[in-house]
């Protein structure tokens, strides 16, 4: 086999990583701070994705230009979905919390459904398609545009949450919410901003997958079971942990789909998760 | 557990009884229209799945997206079992619970050591895995799925073609069946330490009993009742394919309805299929020409609604105190919100002293 070959396995299954480690991180950074598994995750990147598609079609704005739109618009959508729904659920079980989610999912894939058809959309002609040519390694532009894309943001929240006084903030809020609201800092603002910055995320993942992936009601569903599994493997609640087991999951698929079957390709992933959590029951670096 | 509502036995038990003669009469009115039937026949269906749900989820408190599993392997195990070696579909239920169990005890071997949210996602990944898998396999007969060859209707073949009213019957049954056993369940030592595992799993494990025995019980009796429901299922629609009896769907579905009713309780998982089914089979007939979803926009947001304002389930509806006083002078407290651990105790305490 060829290194061409073996170059654009990387290039792709590293795209699809990032892609699933930013939702992933998302995911994981609303759990860290607040014990909630959103799992409406999926149905927030496909908004994201029907944005960016609508953007493309009503004003021609290329997904690059309308990347920190959408990353804005989920940002905001994060923080309504918080105070409207997750704010009244906190102080029930963690039946009721994974209940208004689920009941969050249904209610915004049947509000695409009813809005924009069960059609699939694509961009077609974006800036980032078609390929690159390095010396005779032909690799897909979209994917390049998504590990670039994806790693920046993932810079940004590491950056975001680990170099500034609002990280502290949210990482105080995280480890003990009554110890950080003596120190003045308010619980409820932190789990908002959780929650958006969160959402943030994948309106970034969102964007940069609508380059190379078309948008319909149940696209969520498609990612967003590969993220979880990567929070979970990652451990629950760690940032680290989601990107590596997002980039491991993303490698993983892609080479199995290869090699063994397309049909089959999520299954090897399924079965590292149980590996791992069998050795680790926290994950690879989920807190004890 | 007032003493007012032990005052009243016979009300609670004619009450009951009330209940299961309107349901055994129900057919004399809808057996000639198919969309009640059918929408009875599912009632049943799905509350016997989220009884069965219950006993892992409620009881025990392990929380499982995963039941889909089992249902899948219930109708799969019947429908092979007869396709490829002329098996009876009675002896195919037998066998379909049977495997279901085992396969669930098997599961629970890795996943029981899990806690959380990686227990949900566990249960998830191991039934999406088992799912993919028969998208492909050929022998179960891949996406496409598999025929029940049609035999001539009677209680022998469990096929029923012109009148559909003895499935109406045999699910009653199942429900009557698995919620008696529950009850008895529920009150017996098992489910005093489900409930105490699901409650503090070390305490549990400090008092000299092993949680993971216990979980795997409640895990082999769930994931039976699934599994006959499973072979019920097959033998009402004569068909089985991945995605309408292994998709991640009925998974969701089974714990919604359960959660919803209210988890723990005997009653939960029936009020749950009472009120989701009739509303999705509804909202569907009604909203769902212009193939626009606006029934699962509804069951979405209601589905909110509920965990915002009765997190608890329905069932806590009936803990709200002018239904309490109301329950008690009707002497249906005990049987609709029974404390059994409580009971236990006492009896415990009892021979102590």
């Amino acid at each position: 086999m060829s290194d061409q070959l073996i170059a654009q396995l990387v290039v792709s299954g590293l795209g699809m990583g990032f892609i699933f480690a930013l939702i992933a991180i998302g995911l994981t950074l609303i759990y860290g701070v607040m014990e909630v598994v959103n799992f409406a995750h999926g149905e927030f990147l496909m908004i994201g994705m029907y944005a960016s598609y609508l953007a493309y079609v009503t004003w021609g704005a290329d997904p690059v230009v309308s990347l920190p739109f959408i990353a804005l618009l989920m940002f905001v959508f994060g923080v309504a979905v918080y105070y409207l729904l997750i704010r009244r659920v906190l102080t029930g079980s963690m039946h009721a919390q994974i209940f208004a989610t689920f009941g969050l999912m249904v209610f915004l894939q049947a509000a695409a459904q009813f809005f924009m058809g069960a059609d699939y959309f694509a961009i077609q002609n974006s800036w980032l398609s078609g390929v690159i040519t390095i010396g005779d390694v032909v690799l897909p532009m979209p994917q390049i545009a998504a590990v670039v894309g994806a790693s920046l943001a993932t810079l940004l929240l590491y950056a975001l949450v680990f170099r500034t006084s609002l990280g502290r903030q949210l990482r105080a809020a995280a480890q003990d919410a009554q110890a950080a609201s003596t120190l003045g800092i308010n619980p409820s603002t932190m789990y908002a901003l959780a929650w958006g910055f969160g959402s943030a995320c994948v309106g970034v993942a969102a964007s940069l997958l609508s380059n190379f992936y078309y948008v319909f009601p149940r696209v969520g569903a498609v990612f967003v079971l590969l993220a979880y599994v990567a929070v979970a493997l990652g451990g629950f609640g760690s940032i680290h942990g989601a990107l590596v087991a997002g980039l491991l999951i993303g490698l993983l698929q892609v080479a199995m789909g290869f090699f063994v079957s397309s049909e089959l390709k999520f299954v090897p992933v399924y079965m590292l998760y149980l590996a791992v959590v069998l050795l680790r029951p926290r994950g690879l670096f989920g807190r004890m | 557990m007032t003493g007012t509502s032990r005052a009243y036995p016979v009300v609670a038990l004619s009450g009951l009884l009330l209940l299961l003669g309107v349901l055994l009469a129900l057919p004399l009115y809808i057996a000639d229209r198919p969309f009640e039937l059918r929408m009875a026949i599912l009632i049943f269906l799905f509350a016997v799945m989220g009884q069965g749900w219950n006993v892992l989820g409620g009881f025990a408190g392990q929380v499982s997206i995963g039941h889909g599993l089992y249902f899948g392997l219930g109708a799969y195990t019947a429908v092979l079992l007869a396709v490829k070696f002329g098996v009876n579909p009675w002896l195919g239920m037998l066998a379909g619970t049977a495997l279901a169990s085992l396969c669930g005890v098997l599961v629970g071997i890795p996943c029981f050591r899990l806690r959380g949210h990686y227990f949900v996602i566990a249960t998830l990944v191991v039934a999406e895995s088992v799912f993919q898998v028969f998208t492909v396999w050929e022998w179960v007969g891949s996406a496409v799925g598999i025929e029940l060859p049609v035999k001539s209707e009677g209680w022998i073949n469990f096929q029923f073609h012109r009148d559909k009213t003895p499935y109406y019957y045999i699910a009653l049954t199942m429900l009557v069946v698995v919620t008696a056993g529950l009850w008895w369940l529920r009150r017996s030592r098992i489910g005093f330490l489900l409930r105490a595992i699901r409650d503090d799993e070390e305490a549990v494990r400090s008092l000299g009993f092993s949680p993971h025995l216990y979980k795997s019980l409640a895990m082999a009796i769930s994931a039976g009742i699934l599994g006959a429901a499973g072979v019920f299922h097959a033998q009402y629609v004569l068909f089985v394919d991945p995605f309408s009896v292994l998709g991640l769907h009925i998974s969701v579905m089974v714990a919604l309805f359960a959660i919803l009713g209210g988890t723990g309780t005997l009653a939960g998982p029936i009020l749950g299929a009472a009120i989701l089914v009739p509303l999705s089979e509804y909202s569907r007939v009604h909203f769902s020409g212009s193939g626009r979803n606006v029934d699962l926009l509804i069951y979405g947001f209601l589905i909110m609604v509920i965990a915002v304002y009765r997190p608890d389930g329905l069932m806590g509806l009936l803990r709200s105190r002018p239904v309490l006083t109301m329950l008690d002078r009707l002497g249906l407290r005990s049987v609709l919100l029974q404390s059994p651990h409580i009971k236990n105790i006492r009896k415990g305490n009892s021979h102590a002293a």
